[in-house]
């Protein structure tokens, strides 16, 4: 193929040259052009290798289903592969190169793989390495991985860039009464009857100009016509926008391009735009595709779709060759032909069925075609880059006879055309086959959704203008709106019928023909999957990987179906079809994420003291989405030294810690006492005002859901505090119970988590230093403010306050809450105090200290799989009283003794340690799932060592001089361990109460 | 891609909305024996067709609803507070407009 520009004519301006680089080598085109037609100009043949057998490929198409052209575009972290050459639109400064080859698409060492084509058949790489024998016989697949690295590299598709994508991506969301997808002929007519209605349209193009069919065209009068009514009438006309599925609701998800063609965009600009559009209803004016049919070597560079080279000339003005040879069975192809010769190449038309219509005949002789009825290629002869001639053959009965060779650079195909039903099965409905026309056909869907124009199998132009109409009218009715029926014509509109052609054989001849060119399935892998029993469509296609390449199958399936049929001896339709999913064409996993990246991949929650915690030294962590403090490290400290000395001031003077994440939430009104008894374990009923309780709720399985401190402020006024990780999901709990459940309960739940920041004052010292702090001395006394107990009171300052006295770190401590906007102030007043005892800020490492030694637990104890027997907590399940989870916590296997419990860990060296996750073992079988399981670990200041929590089957009392071993293969090894009680310090309770 | 008709919002994207479940189960008292319990819990319809079920409006006004909905095609026939109280609530705000 020797593709040149004609002088005049097309859609491109001549007036403004465009220049980029293939392959490195510079090249030229104008502006107007895709990659496809300014390369086709320039004379360029080969474009990419295929899959396997690294056979060149060259341009197939003038559209999203090119199978051959298919290339990387960009370079470094801007670089986007496996991009259509057909699609790309040109800008100055594009740098285009091929893939899958080296070290070039026109001398491709790889394609050594085409002289050994006759081993690598289809499932060849499984047959021969998964499992070799005699190595691997019937085991395992080590072998395998070693080889697949290899074959999947040799097998390639373009190398992505490995560096973080630069561009930004948008969602956006829209509404509109009616949809229309495309804008051919029957496009453009359904949104001018929709709009006329009055209705709101959006009219979405994939392509850069709208017109669909009507860019082929010679003239451009019918289409600017009706772009310049929709305009008036306020159509929302989208471009550059693939509408990649349908979904429920009406919705419709598009992917806009909005950089993708600028050489140099507005950095303010998203490269795409994600948009989620619901219409009442949406009209599928789509198209078709035009087919290929197989024959041999009918993948050679120079091989295209008919429909293709007519937009070359009449959209890009390029005449694909000069020397063309037009198979085709069906009636779309005459006109073409015609155009083709007016524009200077000598066309030779072949039309397999076995006569031509004489006016058409005539009008092929007056363009100067030479055309034969009852002919078609049979085999493609290849010369130093593309076509050189072609094996021609006449028809007898359903296969062919060779007859002679033409000299050619270019074959033009039409082997009948398909309605892109894709989006259509988005929705569940399956294409029928249609023999009269030889394609699958949509049906009618149940939603408000309608096909029209060639979408709709109606191949007359003047039909799909009328079937635009007609869809539109009906939308409009639908939508209550006045308009004049119109009736939806017939599918079909040829004069002659079409002579169904998927592959030519000749009798007693071999050729390679192939069905999808991009994954290189050949006619053969169709049988040899027959042969081997993968009949059914869906193992055909992954045996063979027909259709699983980037085109999803537009160019082959039908091919590959109808082989399969014959090979079974059925008709299509009992081999039937694939099911479309979306997306119809790629789409950037970047345009998925959209804003959602970086910081805003999820919310970030800051308390209130966050900046007071930054200046006094914190390196924060991330509990759930909350920033917490980690250590504050003084001097050279690192975080293993800063936490242990932390604790250990916490257990020697007084520490104070952020604990504002935690959840609270008020629960007020007369039934609150009533309400908190039903949901927690232990009883709430006669908890008296100005004491605060423990508690735990249970899930209605009877496990556990969370713990936490309730508070009595008053009568018919508690105050709740939940763990970090469970605020959202127990205020979602009690709500429900609430409004599903309990309608009889008169109780407001509020979250004021936010509203209120939280420090713990933990130490020996604690007292002394709220003392300090607060207005009225007497209120600290140990006889009026014990453990558990609560006070509203005033701090220095003039801070209003709310004081528990409970305590996580196994001290005596307090929680201290204030409204948010007072804590810096709160801190400014305690931190000065707290210093001059010699204490320190402590975070979440430290507290984690304390509590394991504690034998406390958290959200990596309260896991959801824990019974509150199985947390040593027992005893908090009243059996006086009713309550969320109290029946079904008592099945037999929930009360087994040799479930894992909670228990304490300590390495039997004391030099030693072991991590959270290591599975616990007995010391005869360290093998399998184990015993149980470390779920935290910390160095103890106060014990010298290491020691952890966890889980063990029967609890510490049944490891009573039993060995335990801390398994942890990938990270640390085997550790010997002794289990014991989880109450690894003051577990009398002395510091809390004193 | 589904819309609830939130009774105290108006038409919203399910994305603001969290599920609970089975809006028939009626679930015992808390002292009922554990078999009712576990009838209530575990013994689960999963139903092909139309289902009443709960949701809660959690990014927008937290109230719990009744959907009818159906579970093949999406289509929601009726939506309602899960608490009766609520129809008061309702009915007198409309008044105030």
């Amino acid at each position: 193929m020797s593709g040149h520009r004609i002088k005049n004519g097309g859609r491109i301006d001549r007036s403004k040259p465009i220049n980029f680089t293939w392959d490195g080598m510079p090249r030229s085109g104008y502006e107007g052009d895709s990659v496809a037609s300014a390369l086709m100009a320039s004379g360029d043949m080969v474009f990419g290798r295929s899959f396997k057998y690294h056979r060149p490929r060259g341009i197939m198409s003038a559209g999203v289903e090119e199978s051959g052209a298919i290339i990387s575009i960009g370079e470094g972290d801007r670089k986007d592969v496996n991009v259509k050459m057909t699609t790309q639109e040109l800008y100055q400064g594009l740098v285009a190169t091929g893939q899958n080859a080296w070290p070039s698409v026109r001398f491709d060492l790889g394609a050594i793989n085409n002289s050994m084509s006759r081993f690598l058949v289809a499932g060849f790489y499984y047959k021969t390495f998964m499992g070799l024998p005699p190595f691997e016989w019937g085991k395992g697949t080590w072998l395998w991985m070693q080889y697949e690295k290899i074959i999947r590299k040799a097998a390639g598709m373009g190398e992505s860039s490995r560096e973080a994508d630069p561009d930004h991506y948008e969602h956006a969301h829209g509404f509109c009464d009616v949809l229309v997808v495309g804008s051919g002929p029957a496009g453009l007519a359904a949104a001018q009857t929709a709009a006329r209605a009055g209705l709101n349209v959006w009219l979405v193009e994939q392509d850069a100009e709208h017109g669909g069919s009507l860019l082929a065209e010679s003239s451009d009068t019918e289409r600017t016509a009706a772009l310049s009514e929709l305009s008036d009438l306020g159509v929302t006309i989208m471009n550059r926008t693939t509408v990649f599925g349908l979904y429920d609701y009406g919705v419709a998800g598009l992917l806009e391009r909005v950089t993708d063609h600028l050489s140099s965009a507005d950095p303010r600009l998203p490269r795409q735009r994600f948009w989620t559009l619901r219409a009442k209803h949406t009209i599928l004016a789509c198209g078709s595709l035009e087919r290929h049919f197989a024959f041999g070597n009918n993948d050679c560079p120079g091989v295209m779709t008919t429909q293709a080279t007519r937009t070359y000339l009449n959209r890009y003005g390029v005449l694909a060759g000069e020397q063309i040879v037009l198979a085709t069975n069906n009636d779309s192809s005459y006109s073409t032909a015609c155009e083709l010769a007016r524009a200077g190449a000598s066309v030779t038309l072949l039309d397999a069925r076995n006569q031509i219509n004489k006016k058409v005949a005539q009008k092929l002789s007056a363009a100067n075609v030479d055309y034969r009825a009852g002919h078609t290629v049979v085999k493609a002869n290849s010369g130093a880059e593309g076509v050189s001639s072609v094996l021609i053959g006449k028809a007898n009965g359903s296969e062919w006879t060779a007859t002679d060779q033409l000299p050619c650079d270019l074959v033009a195909l039409s082997g009948g055309w398909s309605p892109l039903v894709n989006l259509i099965s988005h929705r569940g409905v399956k294409p029928v086959w249609d023999p009269s026309t030889a394609c699958f056909m949509p049906v009618d869907s149940s939603e408000p959704l309608t096909m029209a124009g060639s979408a709709a199998g109606i191949w007359n132009h003047d039909d799909c203008i009328k079937s635009g109409h007609s869809a539109a009218s009906m939308a409009a009715k639908s939508l209550g709106k006045e308009t004049t029926s119109v009736v939806m014509p017939a599918t079909g509109g040829w004069n002659s019928p079409i002579k169904p052609l998927y592959e030519v054989t000749v009798p007693g001849k071999q050729f390679k023909g192939f069905v999808d060119p991009q994954h290189d399935v050949t006619c053969e892998d169709i049988r040899l999957a027959h042969r081997e029993g993968f009949v059914s469509v869906e193992h055909l296609k992954r045996y063979t990987t027909l259709g699983m390449a980037t085109d999803q199958g537009k160019v082959g399936n039908i091919i590959g179906i109808a082989l399969m049929a014959e090979a079974l001896g059925c008709e299509i339709p009992a081999v039937g079809t694939t099911t479309f999913r979306p997306p119809y064409t790629p789409i950037s996993i970047g345009a998925l994420s959209g804003q959602s990246v970086g910081a805003h991949f999820r919310p970030l929650r800051r308390t209130p003291m966050h900046n007071w915690n930054l200046v006094n030294g914190a390196t924060m962590t991330e509990a759930g989405l909350w920033q917490r403090p980690w250590y504050f490290a003084r001097g050279v400290e690192t975080i293993s030294s800063a936490y242990i000395r932390e604790a250990t001031t916490a257990r020697k003077s007084v520490a104070l810690c952020d604990v504002t994440s935690l959840g609270k939430i008020a629960i007020q009104g007369p039934d609150a006492t009533e309400f908190l008894n039903r949901i927690y374990t232990n009883p709430f009923a006669k908890l008296p005002i100005g004491k605060a309780r423990y508690g735990i709720m249970l899930r209605d399985d009877g496990f556990v859901m969370d713990d936490g401190t309730t508070w009595r402020l008053g009568e018919s006024d508690y105050f709740m505090t939940t763990t970090t990780a469970h605020a959202a999901k127990v205020m979602v709990w009690l709500e429900e119970l609430l409004q599903t459940r309990w309608h009889d309960l008169k109780v407001h739940v509020t979250t004021v988590s936010e509203q209120w920041a939280g420090v713990a004052v933990a130490g020996p010292k604690s007292r002394d230093t709220l003392l300090e702090c607060v207005e009225d001395p007497g209120v600290m006394e140990n006889a009026v403010f014990p453990f558990m107990g609560v006070i509203e009171t005033t701090l220095k300052g003039g801070i209003p306050c709310r004081i528990a006295r409970i305590s996580f770190s196994g001290e005596m401590a307090y929680e201290v809450y204030v409204a948010s906007d007072f804590s810096p102030g709160l801190m400014d007043l305690l931190w000065p105090i707290v210093q001059s005892k010699d204490g320190c800020l402590y975070g979440t490492e430290a507290l984690g200290a304390l509590r394991i030694e504690k034998g406390h637990v958290t959200g990596a104890e309260l896991d959801g799989r824990v019974t509150i027997e199985d947390a040593g907590l027992g005893k908090m399940a009243s059996p006086n009283k009713s309550f969320i989870g109290s029946a079904l916590r008592n099945r037999p296997d929930m009360q087994r003794h040799d479930r894992p419990r909670l228990v304490g860990i300590k390495p039997v060296d004391h030099n030693f340690t072991f991590h959270a996750g290591a599975i616990l073992c007995s010391e005869d079988k360290v093998e399998g799932l184990g015993e149980g399981w470390i779920t935290g670990v910390t160095h103890s200041p106060e014990l010298g060592h290491w020691i952890g929590l966890g889980y063990i089957s029967g609890g510490h009392e049944a490891w009573y001089r039993k060995r335990a071993i801390a398994t942890d293969p990938v990270r640390k090894g085997n550790v010997e361990v002794e289990i014991i009680s989880p109450h690894m310090i003051d577990p009398s309770g002395s510091r809390m109460y004193g | 891609m589904i819309r609830i008709n939130c009774p105290f919002c108006g038409e919203r994207d399910h994305s603001e909305f969290g599920y609970g479940g089975d809006a028939s189960i009626q679930y015992p008292a808390l002292d009922a024996p554990a078999k009712d319990w576990i009838e209530a819990v575990f013994q689960r319809e999963n139903i092909a067709g139309v289902q009443q079920e709960t949701w809660q409006h959690t990014s927008g006004c937290r109230m719990w609803i009744v959907v009818e909905r159906n579970t093949i095609t999406h289509e929601i026939h009726s939506v309602k507070p899960a608490h009766p109280g609520t129809k008061t609530l309702l009915a007198n705000a409309g008044d105030h407009q």
